[in-house]
């Protein structure tokens, strides 16, 4: 999360009402909180993280994003944020399509699977990737969609969502070096900042 | 923070131990919504735990339909523990060792504040069938005096489930800045037409028997209590689920079998623990509580004066709230907690929510459940944190 917490909180608004997607145990809630005062919820269905959640104040509601997000108004909030759970969900475009129905701004982020280590891995070895950032076996996996950048972009286009900001983010070397130069081979993780 | 386990809570380091109720005449009139005005009333209250020097760290227990003030520890010479013993005591989720926990008789109920048993001033008779209609608010402004009496400013929570859950909402719109805390547990901003249905079959049941008397048993020197007993069968069926009656009863026979060429009368389980129900609740219930406070029920709407806007209501509200719904919960059922939940988010205000798994049915607000202990402790553990001034 620290890789892209700086793109957040840059695109939060002091005291906005924000609504983030999956949740987990409320470390970027917390921080937004913290620092941006903002009021924000967080959804999330993992009996643990909710705990988590409550033991340290932070707004959470045990709900479950396949089932759809119709509880919530028409541009409700000012930014709606899911990080890394895009791909373990059952429909990504019709929750994209919900994100931007709520907030009046959506951030994104997911891990690239046209990053070159997946690649590779599927190349030579022949077997689905297992790598920091899908660190799943394909049989056991919350990650049903695997996806590139470039996919992301497509759909957007094809969706008429507007791409306000979008950054490449690696650690590793070369990545980090490259990943301007050639974004879909070597970011690890995605992060958009979308309108309609 | 430590939290009981299920084989230990009976066990005295885990329990409030043996309290004696309490008793409070008070003196200020009740301005009731009916308009009625209750010049004085009688208020049984019992409290767990120790008032801090700041009065801060006080929690009041709204009591459900057939409830009473006696939530937790033990009355002399009873071994059955109070209605939420599972959840109040020492290192219980409502902790007596870190609040001053209030748990009261509501007015219109029968366990020894005002209400249908006592005296009407006025006939100096029971008051019966004539017990002014009673509403929600009411029980709040009640509360509200005897919160006065006991040199309480501000609640650090109100927790109720079910109509105590209604009795939290309503403080938190009525008295905005009296309260912290608001945990709404398997509750609802209004009935649905087959819950006001259940209601009503149950008041029929009580008015049915002859013994009823129109409401006047008491001067009569009858008890409606076939009538009382039948209502509770189908309240209880309703606060149970189909899974846990399956699980707990099956088809189970208490006496008799169908075995072919056998004429014996036939007892399934599930009947002889209905009737058993049944019977011991018309033993120290009243015909006329059970009716005033199903209407109660009935009549409950949260928004009903916000022009009917849930959002617009909850917009008076200052404290934070946490929300608890049973999957199994078919009268109470887990989408009105949303509607509440909806209606919070869209007013702004602090929420936290928490869908506990049971078979339990509405009745699992009061039973030991592992998940419902942890989210309603750490919640409370916060609040009280808080009190303490240590801001996690």
């Amino acid at each position: 999360m620290n890789q892209y917490i700086d793109f957040i909180k840059q695109r939060i608004e002091p005291r906005s009402r924000v609504l983030d997607l999956g949740c987990g145990d409320g470390s970027l809630l917390i921080q937004l909180k913290e620092e941006l005062d903002i009021l924000g919820y967080g959804l999330e269905i993992d009996p643990q993280s909710i705990g988590k959640c409550i033991a340290r104040g932070i707004n959470v509601i045990e709900q479950d994003l396949n089932k759809g997000l119709k509880n919530f108004a028409d541009q409700s909030f000012d930014t709606v944020i899911m990080t890394q759970t895009l791909q373990a969900l059952r429909y990504p475009h019709l929750v994209l399509d919900e994100m931007l129905r709520i907030g009046s701004k959506c951030i994104v982020t997911f891990p690239n699977f046209g990053n070159w280590r997946t690649r590779s891995y599927l190349n030579f070895r022949g077997r689905m990737p297992v790598t920091k950032q899908l660190a799943y076996q394909w049989y056991d996996t919350p990650n049903i969609h695997f996806f590139t950048h470039a996919d992301f972009e497509a759909l957007c286009k094809e969706r008429e969502i507007n791409i306000m900001h979008r950054q490449f983010l690696a650690n590793g070397f070369p990545d980090n070096l490259l990943k301007s130069v050639w974004p879909n081979l070597f970011t690890e993780i995605a992060v958009y900042h979308l309108s309609r | 923070m430590s939290l009981a386990t299920p084989n230990d809570h009976n066990s005295p380091q885990n329990s409030v131990g043996l309290v004696t109720p309490q008793q409070v005449l008070i003196e200020q009139p009740l301005n009731l919504a009916c308009g009625v005005v209750l010049p004085s009333h009688n208020l049984v209250y019992e409290t767990y735990g120790a008032l801090n020097q700041e009065h801060s760290n006080a929690i009041l227990i709204c009591h459900a339909l057939s409830g009473d003030h006696h939530a937790a520890g033990f009355h002399k010479d009873e071994s059955k523990p109070g209605w939420w013993d599972h959840y109040i005591g020492p290192n219980k989720p409502i902790d007596s060792n870190k609040f001053f926990i209030v748990s009261v008789n509501n007015i219109g109920s029968c366990f020894g504040s005002t209400g249908p048993t006592s005296e009407n001033p006025a006939t100096g008779k029971p008051w019966g069938a004539d017990f002014p209609p009673l509403r929600a608010r009411d029980w709040v402004e009640s509360q509200k005096l005897l919160m006065e009496h006991l040199g309480i400013d501000c609640w650090a929570a109100v927790i109720g489930g079910s109509l105590g859950g209604m009795q939290a909402m309503r403080w938190s719109l009525e008295h905005p800045d009296k309260l912290k805390n608001a945990v709404v547990i398997a509750s609802s901003m209004s009935l649905t037409a087959q819950n006001i249905a259940f209601n009503e079959i149950a008041r029929r049941a009580i008015k049915s028997d002859p013994d009823f008397c129109d409401g006047n048993y008491l001067l009569e020197g009858k008890m409606p209590q076939r009538g009382l007993a039948l209502a509770r069968m189908i309240g209880h069926v309703t606060y149970l689920s189909d899974e846990l009656m399956g699980q707990k009863f099956g088809r189970d026979l208490r006496s008799g079998d169908l075995l072919q060429g056998k004429a014996d009368p036939v007892q399934f389980q599930i009947e002889s623990y209905l009737n058993y129900q049944g019977d011991k609740f018309s033993d120290f219930f009243d015909a006329n509580s059970y009716i005033l406070i199903t209407k109660m029920l009935d009549y409950f709407d949260l928004a009903r004066e916000y022009n009917h806007d849930p959002v617009a209501a909850f917009k008076h509200a200052q404290c934070d709230f946490l929300v608890i719904s049973f999957s199994s919960d078919w009268r109470f059922s887990p989408d009105r907690s949303r509607e509440i939940n909806d209606a919070l988010i869209a007013a702004g205000k602090n929420l936290s929510y928490v869908a506990i798994d049971s078979d339990h049915g509405h009745d699992a607000f009061l039973l030991p459940n592992q998940r419902y202990e942890e989210a309603l402790g750490s919640y409370l553990c916060r609040v009280a944190d808080q009190i303490q001034g240590i801001e996690s």
